[in-house]
This record gives C-alpha cells, structure tokens and sequence, in this order.
C-alpha cells in the first residue's frame, strides 16, 4: 500500500469524444493508428515468429540427435524451398549455420521483444495510465510496419543463393564477413530495419508513460508493468544505437571493402585476403554485447512486470515489497549496460578488464534477487487462485531462478574458462528466456485474453497446455547442464559426434554415450514441447469466437486500470477521464463491499 | 480523439510531447556516435605502427563548413524566436538562410568526397609508388596521367600537410602499374572510419534540411490554424539541428585537425 503524497497540480480539462466514427476495414485493420490493434498485429506477428523459430530448431535437433539422416516429414519441403543446402533432405553444415543463426535472431529480434514490448507494451501501457492512446500514434503505426519489413528481409533472406547469414545470431567478424553469401548483407539491412522500430517504439512508450499518465497516477502509484516497459524502453532507446553503428560498419565491410573488423593479416580459404587490414575483431564483439546484453533484460524485465500483475491480482493481497522492486528495476537496468565483456572472457581482451566485468555482473545479481525474493515474498499468506495464468506465472519463479542462479558460474571468469561456448551456457540462457519470458508471456495472454474478447480461454486445455509444457521444457534443458560439464560444444553440425568416443574409442576427454545419447532424448522431448502447443493454439483461436463470455468488465477483480474500462476497450478506451486515487494493488481489503479497490473509485467517506 | 499535451506542456514534466520525443531521440543518437567514436578510438589507439595518416583533408575547408553550420545554428534560433514573436515573414527568412547554409555544406561535402575519390595511389611492379589525381581526360588505355609525385617509402603518404606545391603531371603506363586503388573507403581504417561517420552525419544533415524545407514550404500552412503547435515544430525541429551541429564540433578537430 503506497500512500504517494500529491502535489496538487490543476491539469487542464480535456475532452473526451466518445467511441470513434466508423473507418474501413484497411484503417481500422492494416493501417491502424490504434495502440490496441498495433499490440494485437505485434503479437499475432511475433507469436508467427515464435512457432517459426521454434520449427528451426526442430530441424537442427534432429540433425544433432541423427547427423546425416533425411529430416522426416518436412525434409523434402526443405529441399525443394531451399535447394542444395537441403538435398535429399539431409540438414548440410551450411543450412545448420543458417537455421542457427536465424533461429537466435528471430526468437530474439522478431519474436520475444516484439512479443514483450510491442504487443504488451502497446496495447496495455496506455490502458493502464488511463490514457486513450500512446503519444505518438502515427509514429507507433510505423514502429510496426518497419518491424513488419524487417521481417520480410530476414524471411527472403532464406530464399537468395546461398541463403540466410550463417555466423549465429551474434554475427562475429571477421567470420560473418567473409563467408562469401549475401545473407549477412540481408540480417544487416533487416537488424537496422528492426532497430530503427523498436527505437521509435521506445520513444512512444517512453513518452507516453511521462506525458499522458491520469491525473493522480503518481509515479508510486504506476502498476509495476509500466515500470517494467519504461526501463526496458530505456534500455532499447541507448543499448540499440550502438549496435546499429556496428551493423553500419560490418555493411561498410561487406559492401565497400573496408576493414574496420578485419586485422591485417586475414588470411581467407588459405589466401591471404585482398584488405587494407588494421581493423579489430574484438570491436564488433564489444559493440554487439553493449546491445546484447542489456537485451537480455529487455526480454526478462517485461515478463516480469507481467508476472507481477498476475500474481499480484491471485494471491488477492498488495505486492511484497512494491518500492523495493521499483528501485531494483531502475539499478538493474542502470547496471546492464556496464556487465557486457563477461560474455567475451575468453577474447584475449586481458585480466584486468576481466576483473571488472566479473565484478559489475556479480553485483547485477543483487537486484535480480531482489526482484525475485519479492515476488516469492508476495505469496505468503495470500489467498492464493489457482488457474491457467497463475500457473504459468508461479511456474515462472523457479524457472526464471534456475536460469539466473545457473548464471553465476558464466559470470566468473576462472569457471567460465571450462563453460563457455558449451551446451551449458545454452542451457542458461534458454531457462531464462524459454520457461522463463515465454512461460510469462503466455500467463499474460490468457490473463489479458477476456479484456481483449470478452471471453475467457478454456480452463482445462489452458492446464493441458501449461503442465505439459512445463514438463518438456525441463525435458529439454535439463540435460543440457549435464552436455555443458562434459564439455560439448555448441555450434557443431554433427551434434559432438566428431568428438565422441563413438568415433575414436580410448581418447580421454571425448564424449561419453551417454553424453551424446541425450541429443536424441532432447529432441523428443522438444517434438512433445512442440505438441504441447497445439492445444495452445486451438485453444487462442476457439475461445475468440466460442470462448465462454465473461460476465461484466472486470472478470478478475482486478485494481489496475485497463479493467475499469468497457470490454473490449473502443477506440479512445475510456469512457471518462479516470482520476486515480491509490496505488495499484489494493487488494484484501476487509472494509470494502468486495475484497479489492479500483484505482479510480473515489475513496467514500466512512462514518464509524 | 484528442491525444492530451501535444501542444501544450504537462504542467508537472514542464514539456509537450514531441519535445520529449525528441529529446529522447537525441539520447538515442548520442549512443549511435558515441558507438562511432568508441570505434574510432579503439581503432586508432589499436592501430599497427605507421598506418594511420595525417593531414589528409582539407583544413581551411573544413573550418569553413564549421563556421557555416555555426551561423545556422544562430539562424535556426532566430528563426523559433521569430515564431515566438509572431512573425511568419522573419520566421520564412530565416530558415530560408538555415536551408541555404545547410545547402553549402552538404555541396562543399561533396567536393571534398571527390577530391578524395578521384586521388589515387599507384603502386609498380618495381615498388615504386606515385600518389595524386587522376587527369581523367589525359589518361588512356595505354597510360593513366596523375598530378601528384613520387614517393619512395609507403610512410610518406601517410604526412599530406607537406608537399602539396610540388605536384606534377606523371605518366604513367597501365603496363607497369601492379595496384591501383583511390582514396576510397576500403583504402584503410582513416578513410573508413572518415567516410561513415562524416556520411552518416551528411545524411543527418541532409534530413534536417528536408524537414526545415517542409516547414518553409507546404509545413508552414499549420501557421494558420495553429500558430503555437507550428512553432513547437520549429523548436523540435530545432533541437534536432542543434544536435547535427554539435556532431560537427566533434567530427571536425577529430578527423580534420589530429
């Protein structure tokens, strides 16, 4: 409960014109200039994305569980789509490096931030201010049309000779350079088409949570999801830009010769290359983790902002610690900007500046567990609802915990030395984003799911889908711990098997079948991840037109603004100004006739 | 429906929404040059000995391009102050003398990108090396004809603030030349880092002229509906030039005078 002390500022009377003047389906569908129908075309692109990213990897599991064999089923699509690099159906090095890179850079660029911040972002921030739209909505229609664009360029990027980039998503030079396909040319033009959006993107929701809050929503009184995607905003505004300057430089070595990532000396296919040479690999690497790193909290502050929505309207009581978190989003975003280089230890870049990176990102885990003690705080003693978004929202916790916790033996320099660049930094990362962002994602979607339809999504498949996904998730990336310790490499086409005692018995270090024999376990248990979502997927579109109504507006109970309005919000969203009055989570109120307080009910005056 | 503070400012944050969108937008680009400068430090500080040239571009040209984005810097303002005052016929002049000057640049830009472009460094089967300017028209296919000289050691290309005056016509036939490269960016890291950050600039430039030109042109209708909402354009627009010009005070003693 925050009792925020107004100053008392006369704001000017505004007028609200009521539900908008009819348009054509191409205004009010295509070109939209509404935040809500922008979020909702970011999320129905980007969950396209996601299913798509997810299919790449499909493919690569199955060449790592059995290198060398025709991909069933889809293998003699993939021939005919993509020509040599797939014949008869056998996944080639060149079409692994390819899947590789793309499936990083669209789960990442195309489908989790534009999912986290465009969807959510957009179509909830004006929501939740009380505002009737983002500041700038013309801008914002932009924002996803350049997206938009930018995944077009990456698809067709797929269908030019020699396809897609082939580097991984991280796209270091001098390699991604000088592999001799114009795929990289196409990711660069796509990433600064992508990067030119979400910075638009950032700048509305940026100003429009300072502009257009209502009247009486202070900032201790802001829902810790517009905290969320005001730092994650930040964050994109400033860690972006230097990575496009990086891509304008990789272009300019792709396209006019230069050599600003290229040392003197490259020797290319055993000749030595035709360059003027000076230039330093390890620029690019620093240039692209400036970015790359605070990405990483682009894709978990979000989800956690999401997660605290969730929980926070089923345990039925005030958040644990509101102030505190506020504050441990702020530090943690100020502090990822300085924890880039422990991504880079092994680079030759020296000890000392080793010795700083390590400290900066021991000290980013202070405000991670605070975040996450918080919210496990939040629990006890709540009246606790169990259902399909509160699932998904508990089962973010310990996942999210593991993916963090797992972290800190990449954060030291001298453990990192035998982890890096193996399945276990694979493992990490994917608790983080997978069961961890996704897993909240989709809390949010079927939590918000009634306030965008009017209806909810179906209770029992809801379940069906989140226990078997939380199964195969853990399926998938547990074992990955196991790989990472023994030491198999990540990026090989053959899944380690060069490397195994399968093909030289006797050698120390080689990799044990066991070992290796998890690929195969691995890629079942992400087919059964992949079936997981299926009833997901029916479940989304059924309950859009066949879900059960929800009675009246508010179906949750729930305090935050973007519920006080009619459902499904119209063009404009509210009715009246609202005038806010209390903090978000007035939740477990014995004096009230229900056990919650909308933020924009005047306060009654009681007489005891 | 009517998006709150457009044009007027929020009482508590003190700005109107397209004034903090832009200043935003700045943050942002700050972080794209600043990008540009780590790079440019980091290359330089690491660069092989005897690689890295001097003296290579043109000091008093570059002064004159500083002075003439200063003064447009000082018409910019005036021309705000005019909308402030309420005079369109100021405001029209004086942006007017903003696009002109950016203008100049933009073309004095452009002749030193040709100067560049068109001065070539010859290498010969014998090792020997010639530097200067193409003399297209002379040049054949048998021989190329450059204004420059000889050199006998790669390293004293790398000092152009001396010998310009001794520059003359040489013949060259195409039969001896091993490697013929102008100054153009993959020549070496200097140009490289010199062409992308001065063009990444022009192109900054050039967009502040399109939209200073649409604010004198068909933009300055809004004027008679909505003087206050115009101005505001003006400022923003403003804001943003201030910045383009403040790249420049950068650029110019980093690329032209160390």
């Amino acid at each position: 409960m925050v009792q925020a002390t107004t100053r008392s500022i006369e704001f000017p009377a505004r007028e609200f014109h009521g539900p908008a003047h009819a348009t054509g389906f191409w205004r009010t569908y295509v070109f939209s200039t509404d935040h809500k129908v922008i979020g909702i075309q970011y999320g129905l692109t980007a969950l396209c994305f996601l299913l798509l990213g997810f299919f790449l990897i499909l493919a690569m599991r199955w060449q790592i569980a059995h290198p060398g064999e025709p991909i069933p089923l889809v293998g003699w699509f993939l021939e005919k789509v993509l020509g040599s690099p797939a014949s008869r159906g056998i996944m080639s090095p060149d079409l692994y490096n390819m899947f590789g890179a793309m499936h990083g850079t669209i789960m990442v660029f195309l489908a989790i931030v534009p999912l986290a911040v465009g969807a959510f972002g957009n179509y909830l921030v004006p929501l939740m201010i009380g505002a009737n739209d983002m500041a700038f909505p013309r801008l914002n229609m932009i924002s996803y049309q350049l997206y938009f664009l930018g995944g077009v360029v990456m698809l067709a990027s797929f269908l030019i000779p020699g396809g897609a980039a082939q580097a991984g998503w991280t796209s270091y030079s001098p390699l991604a350079t000088v592999i001799p396909t114009d795929g990289q040319t196409f990711w660069l033009i796509g990433m600064v088409l992508l990067i030119t959006s979400s910075l638009l993107g950032s700048i509305n929701i940026i100003t429009t949570i300072v502009q257009l809050r209502a009247p009486g929503l202070t900032w201790m009184r802001l829902p810790f999801f517009v905290w969320a995607q005001l730092a994650a905003s930040f964050l994109l505004l400033l860690a972006f830009p230097p990575l496009e300057a990086a891509g304008i430089m990789q272009l300019m070595d792709k396209v006019a010769g230069t050599s600003f990532f290229l040392p003197t000396g490259l020797a290319v296919g055993g000749a030595t290359a035709q360059i003027s040479g000076g230039g330093s690999p390890l620029l690019w690497q620093h240039l692209f983790w400036f970015l790359a790193h605070p990405e990483v909290y682009v894709l978990i502050l979000p989800a956690m902002g999401i997660v605290a929505e969730v929980l926070a309207n089923n345990i039925r009581k005030p958040l644990w610690g509101y102030r505190t978190m506020v504050y441990a989003v702020l530090t943690l975003s100020f502090l990822s900007f300085i924890v880039w280089a422990h991504h880079m230890y092994l680079t030759g870049m020296g000890t000392r500046i080793s010795t700083f990176f390590q400290t900066t990102t021991i000290i980013i885990s202070i405000p991670s567990v605070i975040l996450l003690t918080c919210l496990l705080m939040s629990l006890w003693g709540g009246s606790i609802r169990i259902h399909t978004p509160m699932l998904f929202a508990l089962a973010f916790l310990p996942m999210f915990g593991i993916g963090g916790l797992t972290g800190l033996p990449l954060g030291f320099a001298a453990s990192d030395i035998q982890l890096h660049d193996t399945y276990y930094v694979i493992g990490h990362f994917h608790y983080v984003v997978a069961p961890g962002t996704i897993f909240a994602l989709f809390a949010g979607i079927y939590h918000w799911f009634p306030k965008l339809t009017g209806r909810r999504m179906n209770e029992f498949w809801g379940r069906v889908h989140f226990w078997c996904s939380f199964l195969f998730m853990n399926a998938v990336f547990l074992p990955m711990f196991a790989q990472g310790f023994a030491g198999m490499l990540r990026r090989m086409a053959d899944g380690g098997l060069s490397y195994s005692a399968r093909i030289s018995p006797g050698v120390e270090g080689t990799l044990s079948d066991f070992i290796l024999g998890l690929n195969n376990y691995i890629l079942w248990a992400a087919v059964g991840l992949g079936l997981a979502q299926l009833p997901f997927i029916i479940n989304l579109f059924w309950s859009i037109w066949r879900g059960e109504r929800v009675q009246g507006d508010n179906p949750w109970q729930a305090t935050t603004l973007e519920w006080q309005t009619p459902t499904p919000p119209p063009h404009g969203n509210f009715l009246r100004l609202p005038q806010v009055y209390r903090g978000p989570y007035e939740y477990g109120r014995l004096d009230e006739d229900g056990d919650y307080l909308p933020q924009d009910r005047p306060p009654v005056a009681h007489t005891r | 429906m009517e998006i709150a503070y457009t044009v007027h400012a929020r009482p508590d944050t003190g700005v109107y929404n397209a004034k903090l969108g832009m200043w935003l937008f700045l943050a942002s680009e700050v972080m794209l040059f600043g990008g540009l400068f780590s790079a440019y430090v980091f290359l330089r500080v690491g660069a092989p000995p005897d690689t890295w040239p001097q003296g290579w571009l043109n000091v008093p040209l570059g002064t004159l391009n500083t002075l003439l984005l200063a003064a447009s810097a000082v018409t910019t303002f005036l021309a705000w102050a005019a909308c402030k005052a309420r005079r369109l016929d100021q405001f029209k002049l004086h942006t007017g003398l903003t696009l002109l000057l950016g203008c100049i640049f933009l073309g004095i830009k452009g002749y030193e990108y040709h100067d560049k472009w068109t001065h070539y460094e010859l290498r010969l089967k014998d090792g020997r090396i010639a530097e200067g300017h193409l003399v297209g028209p002379k040049s054949t296919a048998e021989a190329v004809v450059l204004k420059g000289r000889w050199v006998e050691d790669r390293r004293q290309l790398l000092d152009g603030r001396r010998s310009r005056g001794t520059w003359q016509e040489l013949t060259i036939p195409r039969a001896d030349i091993d490697r013929m490269q102008n100054y153009a960016p993959r020549h070496n890291t200097f140009l490289a880092i010199y062409y992308t950050m001065t063009g990444l600039h022009g192109l900054h430039v050039l967009g502040g002229v399109v939209v200073f030109a649409y604010l004198w042109g068909p933009g300055s209708r809004l004027w008679h509906v909505d003087p206050e909402h115009f101005t505001n354009r003006v400022e923003v627009a403003g804001l943003f030039w201030h910045f383009v010009d403040l790249v420049w005070i950068f650029l110019f003693p980093v690329l032209y005078l160390s």
